[in-house]
């Protein structure tokens, strides 16, 4: 039976070790909670991207839709672009785009660029909407459903992962009902 | 296609890492697989070295098609940043890891080859059997191979601050220093295995731990002053979590190369230095997990993703958890210790250690406090700044140094009062220069600045007296424990002015304008836009003293639209002066930052001599000798070990 003395080490690494698990859980920035589960999206009167047209909450009724905070300062947009027209071209789900606090002629660039899968994008050049929706940084999406409630938050790239274990059952859900 | 050869390359890499796990076990009892795990060793690094090349490869040749590459380079960017774009981000930087790693494994190999068969296999069993973990890490969570599915016809571009001849030296040295830990920590690992934790086995590990405890210390230094100049903010440190992660191992580490000094000259603290050794390993293997699982918020952290968090976490629990049973299993038993009396070096260095851990302790817990606090309220957070850590942090520092200036008087058991009496002598002149020194230079007396010129005048004057009266050959561990006092001496000098003394001004100037700070003129000369291989620069152009011209910049890079703030320095012995540019006010003029910070050089002089000591103390060569006469299988046993040694398991 070693000494006490010598479990020492073992016992203090068994406390950092749980103190480090249970940061590490509560921390983690994709489970943020979000006040806006089961609410309604937050009304808004902003541009569109594509012309000067407004748009409001009601454009965002009728059907389930991601609704998609990005910009083209935001790396971690660019990486799940290629998840994000997948999911277009595969599912037909409606994405929403909301262009975050950039640059407009940038932003139009970017998507002839890189390929667009937004129905439409939302200019929100000020970040108002982004305050309303609790934005943490971007990108951040959103899904709502058909009556303009929001179902599901996810911080981060939605990658294919995501989509599978997150996205998915919680549009599934949202059709069966 | 070169792509997919690095990450099949990697892949082998891989399994002979695990080869190398079971060959070195094998060895340890059967001589004849020692070829077989030096071939193995010097694979593996081959190996990684290779998928490595490749993804330089394809960062030079633009290849966008690897997501890694298109996250992380674009065609703007010129070519020798896009080289050291390949460990800009988390996976690469990863992959860059694991072939550190490699290279001490292959080094320990070469170096190794008069160790006895167990060490030598266990040891690189164990280097072997962690890259094992790593490599799976990286292959399955964070594989910078993966190809995207349309190729993106430009890359985002490395992250603006990145993007400097900082990155070129920085993250190698430090991750050298970072993973070099291993080392000990397997050699540690060994030593209990093989029931062989001896002032043989402490003379083998202390050679490596010196390498890496410089590496890590030139690493560290280099970061700091990146921060300073690149940050724009004329700061150098900021207790910044991530900057705690690679501060951790380095007093761990320091703390380790001292009690195996013990070990080796003693055969005393035994069982500490072995828990020293796994504790530096473990700290940086802490690191690791701040910085690359998303737990902690900082400037330096990688974009989050949970799995990783987790796998790092496993990975965290197995190797140290593993470890640290085994040392509560095998650790020696702390009766046998060598007799030592009043203030010997015995007890010198006994202080030495408990001071470091103890400033351990107080940046572990002042980094992870939040963490811990925000699992027990459920949420709610909290922060622990520069005020927490200078607080408790400084006075454990100026205590260890005023242990550090009596330390060439201590001898070895015991040391007679009369040594005493002219440090003693010394160090009230250098109290008095203290005081006297800033009141001539500065015209004011600060408390802080005062003590660190008194502490570090004294240990340099008792080392430099020290090495004045030596009438016998100054050997290289000699010389290169002095030079590194030294630096410890001329950074803690360097600390205590520049903190004290540094002066900053944020004032409004328009071209043509003056200010003056501490007696040095000021005026912006010119304001111009110019443009940059990938960015747009505004840049003013500032003359000091109607003699030297600074340039700082406002960048804005095309790719993201970040902002980066370059700062103007005229770096001096003496001092350094400072600009950056702020905000553009409405009415032309600029917001200007300007700095004068006396000394600020001597925080990296010194811990460039203390890198340099280490080092040149690792070359003495009494190792070489020594280990050739310990080549003989009957290894003999320290005078004061009295442990019965475990049967080989």
């Amino acid at each position: 039976m070693p000494g006490a003395k010598r479990l020492l080490p073992l016992a203090v690494f068994a406390a950092l070790a749980a103190i480090l698990f249970a940061g590490f859980s509560l921390r983690d920035p994709h489970l943020l909670p979000s006040a806006l589960l089961g609410k309604p999206f937050p009304d808004f009167d902003l541009p569109l991207l594509a012309d000067a047209r407004r748009v409001g909450r009601d454009d965002l009724v009728g059907a389930p839709r991601l609704v998609n905070v990005w910009a083209t300062w935001c790396p971690t947009c660019l990486a799940e672009h290629g998840e994000l027209l997948r999911i277009r071209m595969e599912t037909g789900l409606s994405i929403v785009g909301i262009n975050y606090k950039d640059d407009s002629a940038e932003a139009i660039a970017w998507l002839n660029r890189y390929g667009d899968p937004y129905d439409f994008n939302i200019v929100d050049s000020n970040g108002d909407l982004g305050v309303e929706l609790g934005v943490y940084g971007a990108p951040e999406t959103f899904l709502v459903d058909a009556d303009g409630v929001v179902r599901h938050k996810h911080v981060g790239a939605v990658t294919a992962t995501v989509w599978r274990d997150r996205f998915a059952p919680a549009l599934r859900n949202l059709l069966e009902r | 296609m070169i792509v997919e050869l690095g990450h099949a390359a990697t892949i082998v890499a891989l399994a002979l890492a695990l080869a190398l796990a079971g060959a070195g076990q094998l060895s340890a009892v059967n001589a004849s697989w020692r070829n077989a795990v030096a071939t193995l060793a010097s694979a593996q690094f081959l190996f990684i070295a290779c998928g490595f090349a490749a993804l330089a490869y394809a960062f030079i040749g633009n290849d966008f098609s690897v997501a890694y590459v298109a996250r992380n380079s674009s065609t703007a960017l010129p070519w020798h940043y896009r080289l050291s774009a390949t460990w800009g981000g988390h996976e690469g930087s990863f992959l860059f890891w694991t072939l550190v790693l490699a290279g001490w494994t292959w080094a320990v190999s070469l170096g190794g080859r008069q160790l006895p068969n167990d060490v030598h296999g266990r040891t690189l069993s164990v280097l072997g059997l962690l890259n094992v973990g790593f490599l799976l890490f990286l292959l399955s969570t964070s594989s910078p191979f993966a190809r995207l599915v349309g190729a993106p016809a430009d890359g985002t571009d490395l992250n603006p601050l990145l993007q400097d001849r900082g990155m070129l030296v920085h993250p190698p040295l430090l991750y050298c220093g970072y993973v070099g830990f291993a080392v000990p920590f397997a050699f540690a690992v060994a030593g209990l295995q093989c029931g062989r934790l001896d002032s043989a086995w402490a003379r083998w590990t202390r050679r490596w731990a010196n390498c890496v405890w410089a590496f890590l210390t030139v690493g560290i230094a280099l970061g700091s002053w990146w921060a300073y100049y690149e940050l724009g903010w004329g700061g150098w440190w900021f207790w910044d979590p991530v900057e705690n992660a690679s501060f951790m191992p380095w007093l761990a580490g320091t703390a380790l190369i001292h009690s195996l000094a013990v070990t080796e000259k003693r055969g005393a603290f035994k069982s500490w230095t072995v828990f020293l050794a796994i504790a530096a390993f473990s700290l940086s293997l802490l690191g690791v997990f701040i910085v690359r699982s998303g737990v902690i918020t900082s400037v330096h952290a990688f974009a989050a993703d949970p799995d990783r968090g987790l796998f790092i976490l496993l990975l965290l629990v197995l190797a140290v958890g593993g470890a640290l049973a085994l040392y509560a299993v095998r650790a020696p038993s702390t009766r046998a210790r060598a007799g030592y009396h009043g203030i010997s070096r015995e007890f010198m260095l006994l202080a030495n250690n408990l001071l470091l851990v103890l400033a351990l302790a107080v940046v572990l817990i002042g980094t992870l406090f939040p963490l811990a606090y925000e699992a027990a309220t459920g949420g709610e957070k909290i922060s622990v700044g520069p005020p927490y850590f200078n607080r408790v942090f400084v006075p454990l520092a100026l205590l260890l140094a005023g242990f550090l200036a009596l330390v060439p008087i201590a001898r070895w058991k015991h040391t007679p009062v009369k040594l005493f009496k002219s440090a003693g002598l010394l160090g009230i002149g250098a109290a008095a220069l203290g005081v006297a020194l800033p009141l001539v230079i500065f015209g004011t007396v600060q408390f802080g600045a005062a003590i660190a010129i008194a502490l570090g005048t004294w240990l340099a004057a008792v080392h430099l007296r020290d090495v004045a009266g030596r009438r016998r050959l100054l050997t290289r561990g000699y010389v290169g424990m002095t030079t590194a006092h030294l630096g410890f001496a001329i950074a803690l000098i360097g600390v205590g002015v520049t903190s004290e003394f540094s002066r900053e001004l944020d004032v409004r100037m328009a071209v043509g304008d003056s200010v003056e700070l501490d007696g040095v003129t000021w005026r912006f000369q010119a304001m111009r836009q110019v443009q940059g291989p990938n960015y747009v620069a505004d840049q003013g152009e500032f003359v000091v003293n109607e003699d030297v011209t600074l340039i700082a910049e406002k960048r804005r890079y095309a790719s993201s639209g970040d902002v980066m703030t370059e700062a103007g320095i005229a770096a001096g012995f003496t001092r350094d002066l400072f600009v950056a540019l702020g905000e553009p006010l409405p009415d032309g003029a600029w917001g200007v930052r300007i700095n004068h910070k006396p000394l600020l050089r001597w925080v990296w002089l010194g811990a460039f001599l203390m890198a340099l000591g280490g080092v040149w103390a690792a070359t003495d060569p009494r190792y070489r000798r020594l280990q050739r006469r310990r080549t003989a299988p009957t290894d003999s046993t320290s005078p004061s070990a009295q442990e019965p040694r475990p049967a080989v398991a």
